[in-house]
């Protein structure tokens, strides 16, 4: 059992750090994961719920209003969606989603209607891609405590 | 110096405000808001959330809100931080005002931002290591 406690540690360890050096999370997420403690287990889950229903919510958004069928395009509306986006996306440590959010931005206002439309595609793809990879962290994370073991702390730097 | 002298003379950081804080966290985004609000417990105080500057207002407006401590985003709907800042301290409202801005803001805006009546301003992300400090200074004051 120590073993494979040992082994899942070490998965957890090599998983975290690439994350970070593939510039999926920075800093920030480690401030969310100080916020999280024994009163409050499940606290980053919480907020990366959050965040999610946010990237579905505002990416529906600036389809819509990028949507030239239903007239002309409402940049104002896409500008907005995308400075919340950013500000979600900074909040949770989320670098790849925000770095693109400031491209994103740049387009708006230029309103550069090709632009748009290929960031609001990245920043859907970049978004269920994190989702998919921080699911695989916390399913690592569950099968370490169900073995046994403990949770190992990651240092980043 | 004596061992036990050596311990004592070490500064050690402080974890908690210097006393128990109820506090207002004024932010249109949720995230922040839970954010912020854990941030406040981790440091020893109790929170109430507002989701804009209006919704601030018309908690203090029949004069039984009591805060301790107020932080005010900058940019929300409806009302804005500067614009609730403003209306807070016409209605004699005597809690800190933190301001919370972002690191896009340039030097004008914060100014402004603070002329509303702010007692400091901090940029997003707060964090326990800038907030505490921030808050056991202005409690010194």
């Amino acid at each position: 059992m120590d073993a494979l406690i040992s082994q899942l540690q070490r998965q957890f360890r090599d998983y975290t750090i690439s994350l970070y050096q593939q510039d999926f999370l920075d800093d920030q997420f480690t401030e969310l994961k100080k916020l999280q403690d024994d009163g409050s287990p499940d606290f980053v889950a919480e907020v990366l719920s959050l965040f999610f229903e946010d990237c579905v919510k505002l990416i529906s958004n600036m389809a819509r209003a990028l949507d030239q069928t239903t007239g002309a395009v409402d940049f104002s509306t896409v500008g907005a969606s995308v400075h919340q986006l950013k500000g979600s996306s900074s909040s949770v440590g989320a670098k790849r989603v925000k770095a693109l959010c400031v491209s994103f931005k740049d387009f708006c206002e230029a309103q550069n209607f090709e632009g748009c439309v290929r960031c609001l595609q990245q920043v859907d793809i970049e978004y269920k891609t994190l989702k998919t990879k921080l699911q695989d962290l916390f399913n690592l994370e569950k099968q370490i405590i169900q073995a046994g073991g403990i949770v190992p702390q990651v240092d980043i730097n | 110096m004596s061992k036990v002298e050596t311990k004592m003379s070490k500064q050690t950081k402080p974890t908690e405000t210097k006393k128990k804080l109820n506090v207002l966290i004024v932010d249109d985004d949720a995230i922040n808001r839970t954010l912020h609000a854990r941030i406040i417990n981790q440091i020893g105080g109790v929170s109430k959330t507002a989701g804009n500057g209006e919704e601030a207002v018309i908690l203090h407006r029949d004069g039984n809100a009591s805060f301790d401590l107020i932080l005010m985003d900058k940019e929300m709907p409806e009302r804005d931080g500067a614009s609730a800042t403003k209306k807070l301290r016409e209605m004699k409202v005597t809690s800190m005002i933190i301001g919370v801005t972002t690191l896009a803001d340039n030097e004008e805006e914060r100014a402004a931002f603070m002329e509303a009546g702010l007692n400091h301003c901090l940029a997003k992300p707060l964090s326990k290591e800038n907030l505490l400090p921030l808050i056991n200074h202005l409690l010194d004051a």
